[in-house]
């Protein structure tokens, strides 16, 4: 086994650069003679767009150039698209109004682009900006989802009461009959709280027109650079693809905000092919604020129907989810399947039915954000789970055990689609309720009493579904894309290796665990290994980083491409060691004749592959193998998470006290880097849960748009948490049994603190659980008890 | 334009700028040390924390200009002679850093936080770290193995 592969804790390769600040970012980047860029962004939420007088500022010093709606329409470019086509409940294909790179005719949320100025420096850029007058005619504006249907705004065009589409999953008349026949309904209400996802890095691109070649170069700041390649070139039509390069170096956290092709980044290519200067724009965090992709923004209604032991009989569930004003590259299957698929969760409940309707609202576009769907699904079914415990007298612990879908019973066919290829939920609750010491919880709550604080215990059993897979079943269901992944594993001469993948790694530690896999499979040395990724014209294809891919199919491409290394090995081999091919054993770096203590070492092959001086007659030259892996399935990681709070009724301030997370993520590569992602997936979810919240008024203002309003956690806001990943359930379709780690704690994170609020004060508040809310919810409990 | 000096990384530098221009921009821009890193506009992030004349500053929201004759340490100058600073090395230990943005900003709080603390004879525990560093937001890894690291660091100071 190689000293650094599968399975140990390797410091990351990418550290260096990164703890002696020379990463480099997007706006690190610096092009010989760049311009830059600076948008005017609409103030209002609705507004038609009238006359843009841009004179004063073309008069300005060091300004090139000023483009509006008008030009872009002018030069015939297409619009952004989203790449997922739902059909409405009625067989209608889903409703997607233009999406233009600059606004045209109409400004539909507070930040719609409405021009962009070109100078020399961005400070002559933003001067000029504010110098150019719009002429708006100011409309009604829809912002609420609850109310968008019957809002009598009017968003786009020939799309009615603003409804993107009316969307089913599930037996209906199952779900009805069984409701019929229950013993106990529970039901609850549940608002899924609007996010802003805030990578500390905010969105930048640099657009670079090259007249002599004809060629386009963008660097911009995305989880998926090849993804970007193709909308710019096949929809926008800024750019052949053949022509266009998009490098995405590195790029300072995405959490799914940067998955999609934005305007901004559009605009500067588009601009620098019309100045042939390159140009860049950087966005500044109100512009973040106002302009990245929101995440969340469900209104549901869910019910349980049950048996008289607490047994689950069947699940209602009723969501209208917030689109925004725009359909984003990804929006339109965050509420459908990512979202509906994973209404089962670690439950055999036996019939299930939900509708969503998505609507246009008058704010930022609303698209994937960590765990994309799954967040919302756990958050509804473990909300609902817990009222069900309560309202059936039954432990939280045992409820869910009651439910759960037994070990034996995998692979596990849901109601809602998805099959779970494998999963083993109890042995997660059983260790959470030690490592949580659930037994000593009374102690605990009687102590914190004791000082006039109110304890409670929260818990929650997420599942998700990553690496989402197949090509063909997604294709059938919408998708626009193919979700394979490519891997290129290239030797040189001196037995050095450059791996090179499509996906994209802003925080993951890719350039770490990639090696690693390289490493373990063809036994070179760890350092030996190079990971290249996020530049088209270096890895040629690929679909980029987004929904806990890279290593459960990203990675099974790369073991595919070493696969192919040692196939071709073995030939180079048997020729060398004057053997049958069949005879050759590949281990540890190793080729070897059975039996024999004939050997070559894997760098020798590799050399002999290069300097094909006595080589089989016949076989290419070169060590150099691609793969593609398209998986079979989703990955189903699973876990149970223990949150501990006390609240202080006096203020209604909310502390944890212990959080404990256990994770079942199949076979894991690195398990330092896989509890550093659950430690931040749960520092977003408890972000959610306590203090995170976009907040437009009613005439779509967004009041949250910096971080004076807007609540980030900070490190005194959190705990040190306990993390434990379970020995656990290999994947069972993808050779390294990996599953996936990196949403599981914004997933599961959410439910497990509202649960032990709740516990704590008796009474349910929506998130984020701020003092204000809980200390009034605490207030009314009073008065009402007072008033018994 | 006015003219502004001052001793950055060691090195005396002497620029000619707009007044308005940031102490960020001018690190960055004029001086191509694009580690110090600018994550908002408000003082909130400290992505953009350098230390002038022993003392940690927000970069993005300072004016240049104000910095006229000061001793600027950006994170390209902590490590002295090619060894890493030891806070430098305990933030690579710890797995303290995820994508790395705000890591440079963290590490320049961090030790000045540290020194701080020595020199007035405060007691470094979780505590103490959680509070210090809550003009730094940090988006991926949950501070969990940041005051991890800022407490091995600590140790080896």
């Amino acid at each position: 086994m190689a000293t650094n592969g599968i399975g140990t804790p390797v410091k990351r390769k990418e550290d260096l650069r990164f703890i002696t600040g020379s990463g480099r970012y997007t706006d690190d980047i610096h092009v010989p003679n760049q311009a830059y860029a600076c948008f005017v962004r609409s103030p209002h939420a609705h507004a038609t767009i009238g006359a843009i007088d841009t004179s004063a500022a073309a008069a300005m010093p060091g300004v090139l150039g000023i483009f509006t709606g008008e030009d872009v329409a002018a030069d015939g470019l297409g619009g952004l698209i989203c790449g997922w086509m739902v059909k409405s409940k009625d067989g209608s294909p889903m409703k997607a109004g233009p999406h233009p790179i600059l606004a045209h005719g109409k400004a539909r949320y507070v930040g719609d682009h409405v021009a962009v100025v070109v100078a020399e420096t961005f400070e002559q850029a933003r001067d000029a900006a504010e110098a150019i007058t719009v002429d708006y005619g100011v409309l009604p504006a829809a912002v609420d989802v609850a109310k968008a249907h019957d809002s009598g705004v009017d968003i786009h065009a020939d799309i009615p009461n603003n409804l993107v589409y009316d969307w089913e999953i599930g037996d209906k008349a199952a779900t009805d009959a069984a409701f019929a026949q229950a013993a106990h309904v529970t039901r609850v209400d549940l608002v899924n709280n609007r996010l802003v996802p805030n990578p500390m890095e905010p969105r930048a691109a640099i657009g670079h027109y090259e007249f002599g070649t004809d060629s386009f170069t963008l660097y911009t700041t995305s989880q998926n650079p090849h993804v970007a390649r193709l909308v710019i070139s096949a929809f926008v039509g800024i750019a052949p693809e053949h022509k266009l390069t998009v490098v995405a170096p590195d790029v300072g956290g995405g959490f799914g905000s940067k998955i999609f092709i934005y305007a901004e980044e559009c605009v500067a290519l588009w601009a620098s092919r019309k100045l042939r200067r390159p140009v860049k724009w950087t966005s500044d965090r109100t512009e973040a604020f106002l302009s990245d992709a929101h995440g969340r923004d469900h209104v549901s209604v869910a019910e349980m129907a049950m048996d008289q032991n607490g047994n689950f009989l069947a699940l209602r569930v009723n969501t209208k989810a917030n689109m925004g004003a725009y359909l984003s590259t990804f929006a339109s299957c965050i509420p459908t399947y990512l979202y509906a698929t994973l209404l089962a969760g670690q439950y055999k409940t036996p019939a299930i039915y939900c509708d969503v309707q998505a609507y246009y609202t008058n704010t930022a576009p609303v698209d994937a954000y960590r765990g994309a769907g799954r967040p919302e699904a756990t958050y509804l079914i473990e909300t609902l789970v817990e009222e069900c415990g309560k309202e059936m007298g039954l432990d939280p612990a045992e409820i869910r055990r009651r439910n759960f879908i037994p070990k034996d019973a995998f692979p596990y066919q849901t109601p809602v689609a998805l099959q779970y290829d494998t999963g083993d939920y109890e042995p997660c609750l059983d260790k959470a309720l030690e490592l949580a010491d659930y037994a000593g919880f009374p102690a605990r709550r009687s102590q914190s009493e004791a000082k006039g604080k109110l304890r409670g215990i929260g818990f929650s059993a997420y599942i998700e579904a990553c690496g989402i897979a197949p090509s063909a079943v997604i294709g059938s269901l919408g998708a626009g894309v193919g979700l394979w992944e490519s891997a290129k594993v290239r030797f040189s001469h001196t037995g050095k290796v450059q791996v090179l993948t499509g996906t994209h790694s802003h925080g993951q530690g890719h350039e770490t665990t990639f090696a690693q896999v390289v490493a373990e499979k063809l036994g070179v040395a760890y350092e030996d290994v190079d990971v290249i990724h996020g530049d088209t014209s270096k890895t040629t294809v690929g679909m980029g980083t987004y929904g806990s891919r890279s290593l459960a199919v990203g990675g099974e491409a790369l073991v595919k491409a070493c696969d192919k290394i040692v196939a071709k090995g073995k030939k180079i081999a048997a020729h060398l060691l004057e053997a049958a091919e069949q005879d050759i054993v590949f281990q540890d770096g190793n080729f070897s004749v059975a039996g024999t203590d004939k050997s070559k070492s894997i760098g020798e092959i590799v050399f002999a592959a290069l300097v094909p001086h006595n080589y089989p007659a016949g076989l290419e030259p070169g060590m150099e193998e691609t793969a593609y892996y398209d998986p079979a399935n989703f990955t189903y990681p699973s876990g149970v998470y223990i949150c501990e709070v006390e609240v202080d009724p006096d203020s209604g301030v909310t502390e944890i006290q212990s959080f404990t997370a256990v994770d079942d993520f199949g076979n894991v590569v690195n398990p330092m880097i896989v509890e550093g992602q659950v430690h931040g997936g749960l520092a977003q979810g408890i972000g959610q849960a306590l203090f995170e919240n976009a907040v437009y008024d009613e005439s779509g203002q967004l009041l949250s748009a910096s971080y004076m309003d807007y609540t980030m956690p900070r490190a005194d806001d959190l705990p040190s948490f306990v993390v434990h990943t379970t020995a656990g359930t290999a994947c069972t379709h993808n050779s390294l049994g990996v599953k996936g780690c990196g949403e599981a704690g914004a997933i599961g994170s959410p439910p497990a603190v509202m649960n032990a609020i709740a516990d704590a004060i008796g009474t349910r508040v929506s998130m984020p659980a701020t003092p204000e809310k809980v200390w009034r919810a605490l207030q009314k409990t009073n008065l009402a008890k007072a008033a018994e | 334009m006015t003219s502004v000096t001052m001793t950055v990384n060691g090195k005396a530098v002497t620029k000619d700028i707009e007044p308005r221009m940031l102490l960020s921009t001018f690190l960055r821009e004029e001086l191509g040390l694009t580690g110090t890193h600018v994550g908002c506009d408000t003082s909130q992030c400290g992505c953009c924390v350098v230390h002038a004349d022993g003392d940690s500053v927000k970069a993005c929201t300072a004016l240049a200009v104000q910095f006229d004759g000061a001793s600027v340490t950006t994170i390209e100058g902590l490590a002295q002679n090619g060894t890493l600073h030891p806070m430098q090395e305990a933030f690579r230990d710890n797995h303290g850093l995820q994508c790395g943005f705000c890591t440079t900003g963290m590490i320049m709080s961090s030790v000045d936080l540290v020194k701080k603390a020595k020199e007035q004879g405060i007691t470094i525990d979780e505590h103490y770290v959680r509070e210090g560093l809550e003009g730094n937001i940090c988006r991926c890894t949950g501070y969990h193995n940041i005051v991890k690291a800022v407490l091995a660091g600590a140790q080896s100071m």
